[in-house]
């Protein structure tokens, strides 16, 4: 035997025993009496790394780690078309207990964009967990002081304002529409760019190339602070403990936007396996690790499940999918 | 002199045994999965995000950088050794560096490909380290009418890559433009050859088509028998050094590969791709231009050493004033940089123009730890050239199926959906084809990568501008991209006009009747 064939015989054999090795872990780690969902679980995130949705699972999988509610939770990124891909994904896992999918307001504008086959009705509702708000900013020189002088600008020439944000049918975009129709301007005439995130829209605010940026408000918390950009507006219900900036309602506009991000099951399973899935979940928001989650990334608690958040959710289904047409992306 | 204080108080941090070991790690991993095609340095650092809840967020940063500039060390080694680059920003490198792999000097192609990425990263982060602010000045400047200008500009410069053959040039151009085209579009939500297909929603990824074009086309045509490894130069592996004739064509061109990287890096969906075609085109045609002269013939097509200095320079340049942008502005330029944005969050901090102040230590870490860390690949790169080189030992059979089965981990890996392995055979038999039939394939990667840079700011530009098409020339920096295209296609239409006509006198002088 030469010395190469010998040296790839070796390698051989510690690529089998590798393989061996992780499949008697595997075997051993699901043996044991608790329930399939509570040894492995697994996260669907429909959307790249990187992102809020992804931050979710990511969060929530520490959570569930450090306060031993799952033995081993994975994350899978199954991202494209707005999340619709991982929501398709998801419904063909049917009947699957241990798996959760991340979902939130972004995906609703999604479906209808991307004229999904498949909508949040086809999967199993389990809880609602966090919400974050937009903001709506200008930079420091610009001549809007106050939400009533963008908004008189908009009602004279609404293709005059360029308004800076993250992609179309998302979040940002959604609210800009909703706080042009509650003004009393056509929101198909609102001068919309499209970034591919907060930092993109910055820097063309930054150089002046768009007049308003909306996007969350962590993405600008900085430049605000630093006094680059001025804050206009949150779309928060009430004003948000510990950010200065008044809600778009306080301003006299009805425009009510949380961003919310929650987790769905696949379709088809059993009443006690939902249960059990809603059981871990709580758990996880009652860890310390979850608690530390919220405050960090300055998440407001909105925990919600079953039948109240089943209405929550068709109620805001019906809501955005009404506006995302109104702006004709359907 | 406040930043070298507060650098040297980084390097304090940075050289701790921990944060050294971590940096290490990052560096072995990143040039592992720069290697690797299908595997780069955004997917390694994506599966690494978790372990942000276990490490203290300076250990992580230092660890999460190293993978980046290792990725950006580590893509030239297959492309040079088997004309299959690892990531896209060495594309421009595999052009020339394996046609000296051919050529027996494989070693020295890739010892200069990893002093070129020395020099980049080096260069690079010091403009971070002591004039971040300038840099930040400097991204500040470009709107959408700027970016298109720039994109403009760089169509035209990298066309010295599609130059051979006018027609196969263009050729290519219109194919990688296609491939581009296909998806949502995300200014107007319009579906664009997409026939009804959920997963081709988002069109192409960046990664499908490289590993598709590049790396299984590569394959498939080293299967078809016209691979290029006929000859035993190709396991030659001789002493890495460059000789004195080697080193005083690299040094300007490293110089001018870094200039070209420098400012890219801070430009969004610019990439580190763009500016190494433009450092390619460059030094083609100052070879060119100087063989011309009557200086040293122009070895272009046949393994030109200051085609693999160049664009290995420019790629690794653009990292430090990524790294700067991202610190400064929380602004993401690249792949590997947004998911390291995520990171920042993940941590509860965000980028931004107070991260200076309330995270100093960490920075200031960070950056130390970048030069630690190109010092690290230095070192690591450059002994194992000859080592890389006897890679080519294996034999064939072997190393392709290899560089298949990493190809298809990678391109399943980044979204696990089998759509992208159909879409990648698709493509990998359209490099094949390409392969086949000599049209060249740089094109096809230019235009997918400017192509909607060009089309997306454009029309950002003329909704902003609702419609006035003055909006583009609205800008200092913008007329002068033009005014620099307007000049250099001036110049190259003269130099034409001179060429044919001394052509034509050289044409008629064996022929003194004729003046009569």
């Amino acid at each position: 035997m030469t010395s190469k064939q010998r040296t790839l015989r070796a390698l051989g054999a510690a690529a089998a025993a590798l393989i061996i090795g992780a499949a008697t872990v595997n075997a051993a780690q699901s043996g044991d009496g608790a329930s399939e969902a509570r040894s492995k679980l697994t996260f669907i995130v429909p959307a790249d790394p990187g992102g809020g949705w992804d931050l979710v699972a990511r969060e929530g999988q520490n959570a569930l780690r450090e306060g031993d509610v799952v033995a081993n939770s994975q994350v899978v990124n199954v991202p494209g078309a707005g999340g619709t891909i991982g929501l398709a994904q998801t419904v063909r896992q049917a009947e699957t207990s241990n798996m959760l999918m991340v979902t939130g307001t972004v995906m609703i504008g999604g479906i209808v964009v991307n004229r999904s086959a498949h909508t949040l009705e086809d999967v199993t509702p389990i809880a609602r967990l966090a919400d974050d708000y937009e903001v709506i900013v200008v930079p420091a020189d610009s001549p809007y002081k106050t939400t009533a002088d963008l908004v008189d600008a908009l009602r004279e020439d609404p293709r005059a304002v360029a308004i800076g944000g993250g992609s179309l049918g998302g979040t940002d975009h959604l609210l800009a529409a909703m706080i042009a129709r509650d003004v009393g301007v056509d929101p198909q005439q609102v001068n919309y760019i499209p970034f591919s995130g907060g930092g993109e829209a910055l820097t063309s605010l930054l150089s002046h190339s768009v007049d308003v940026g909306i996007s969350g408000y962590n993405e600008f918390s900085d430049q605000i602070e630093a006094g680059n950009l001025r804050a206009l507006a949150v779309s928060a219900h009430e004003p948000v403990p510990g950010i200065d900036v008044p809600t778009l309602a306080e301003q006299g506009i009805d425009a009510v936007l949380p961003n919310w991000r929650g987790v769905m099951a696949p379709p088809g399973i059993s009443a006690e396996e939902r249960e059990e899935l809603t059981e871990i979940v709580t758990e996880m928001t009652r860890t310390p690790a979850w608690q530390d989650t919220l405050e960090r990334n300055r998440w407001d608690d909105t925990f919600q499940s079953g039948a109240e958040f089943e209405e929550f959710l068709s109620a805001e289904i019906d809501r955005i999918t009404t506006i995302t047409e109104e702006l004709g992306l359907s | 002199m406040d930043a070298l204080n507060h650098l040297m108080t980084g390097f304090a941090h940075a050289l701790s045994p921990e944060n050294l070991l971590w940096a290490l790690l990052g560096v072995l991993l990143g040039t592992a999965v720069g290697v690797l095609p299908g595997l780069g340095s955004s997917m390694a650092v994506a599966l690494l995000l978790p372990i942000t809840f276990q490490l203290d967020p300076t250990a992580a940063f230092i660890m999460f950088a190293a993978v980046y500039y290792g990725g950006l060390f580590g893509d030239s080694t297959a492309a040079i050794l088997m004309n299959t680059p690892g990531q896209s920003s060495a594309i421009a490198t595999a052009i020339e560096g394996y046609q000296m792999a051919r050529r027996g000097r494989a070693p020295q192609a890739l010892a200069t490909s990893a002093i070129g990425a020395f020099i980049g990263a080096i260069l690079s982060t010091t403009l971070v380290a002591f004039f971040s602010p300038a840099i930040i000045d400097l991204a500040l400047q470009f709107g959408p009418a700027e970016y298109f200008a720039l994109a403009v500009f760089a169509f035209l410069a990298t066309s010295a890559v599609v130059s051979q053959s006018m027609v196969r040039g263009l050729v290519a151009l219109c194919i990688g433009l296609v491939i581009s085209l296909v998806g949502i579009d995300g200014i107007s939500g319009a579906e664009r050859f997409t026939f009804g297909m959920p997963q081709l929603f988002e069109g192409f990824s960046i990664v499908t088509i490289t590993v598709a074009l590049l790396a299984i086309g590569e394959v498939l045509h080293v299967a078809g028998g016209h691979g290029g490894t006929e000859s035993g130069a190709l396991r030659r592996s001789g002493t890495p050094w460059l000789g004195r004739k080697d080193l005083r064509r690299t040094l300007p061109a490293w110089m001018r590969g870094t200039l070209f990287g420098l400012p890219f890096g801070v430009i969004p969906s610019g990439g580190s791709e763009i500016p190494t075609f433009l450092a390619y085109g460059t030094e083609r045609k100052l070879a060119r231009r100087r063989a011309a002269r009557g200086g040293a013939p122009d070895e272009f097509g046949n393994g030109a050493i200051e085609g693999v200095a160049a664009p290995e320079a420019a790629g690794s340049a653009t990292a430090g004033t990524a790294m700067g942008a991202l610190l400064g502005l929380g602004l993401p330029t690249s792949a590997t940089a947004a998911i390291m944005l995520a990171a920042f969050q993940q941590y509860g901090m965000q980028p931004g123009p107070l991260l200076f102040e309330r995270n100093g230590d960490l920075v200031w870490a960070l950056l130390a730890s970048l030069f630690i860390g190109s010092v690290m690949l230095l070192v690591l790169n450059l002994p194992f050239a000859p080592l890389w080189a006897r890679l080519l030992l294996i034999p064939k059979p072997y190393l392709y199926a290899g560089i298949t089965t990493f190809s298809a981990l990678g391109v399943y890996a980044a979204a696990s959906a089998m759509a992208d392995l159909w879409l990648m055979l698709l493509l990998g038999l359209l490099g094949f084809m390409m392969r086949r039939y000599g049209i060249p394939l740089a094109p096809v990667l230019i235009a997918v990568i400017l192509g909607p840079v060009a089309e997306t700011e454009l029309r950002r530009a003329l909704a902003v501008g609702q419609g006035d098409v003055a909006v583009l020339f609205d800008s200092g920096i913008s007329l002068a991209l033009y005014a620099l295209i307007v000049i250099v296609l001036g110049v190259v239409t003269v130099n034409r006009a001179r060429a044919a006509r001394a052509a034509r006198a050289q044409v008629s002088a064996p022929h003194p009747a004729e003046k009569v």
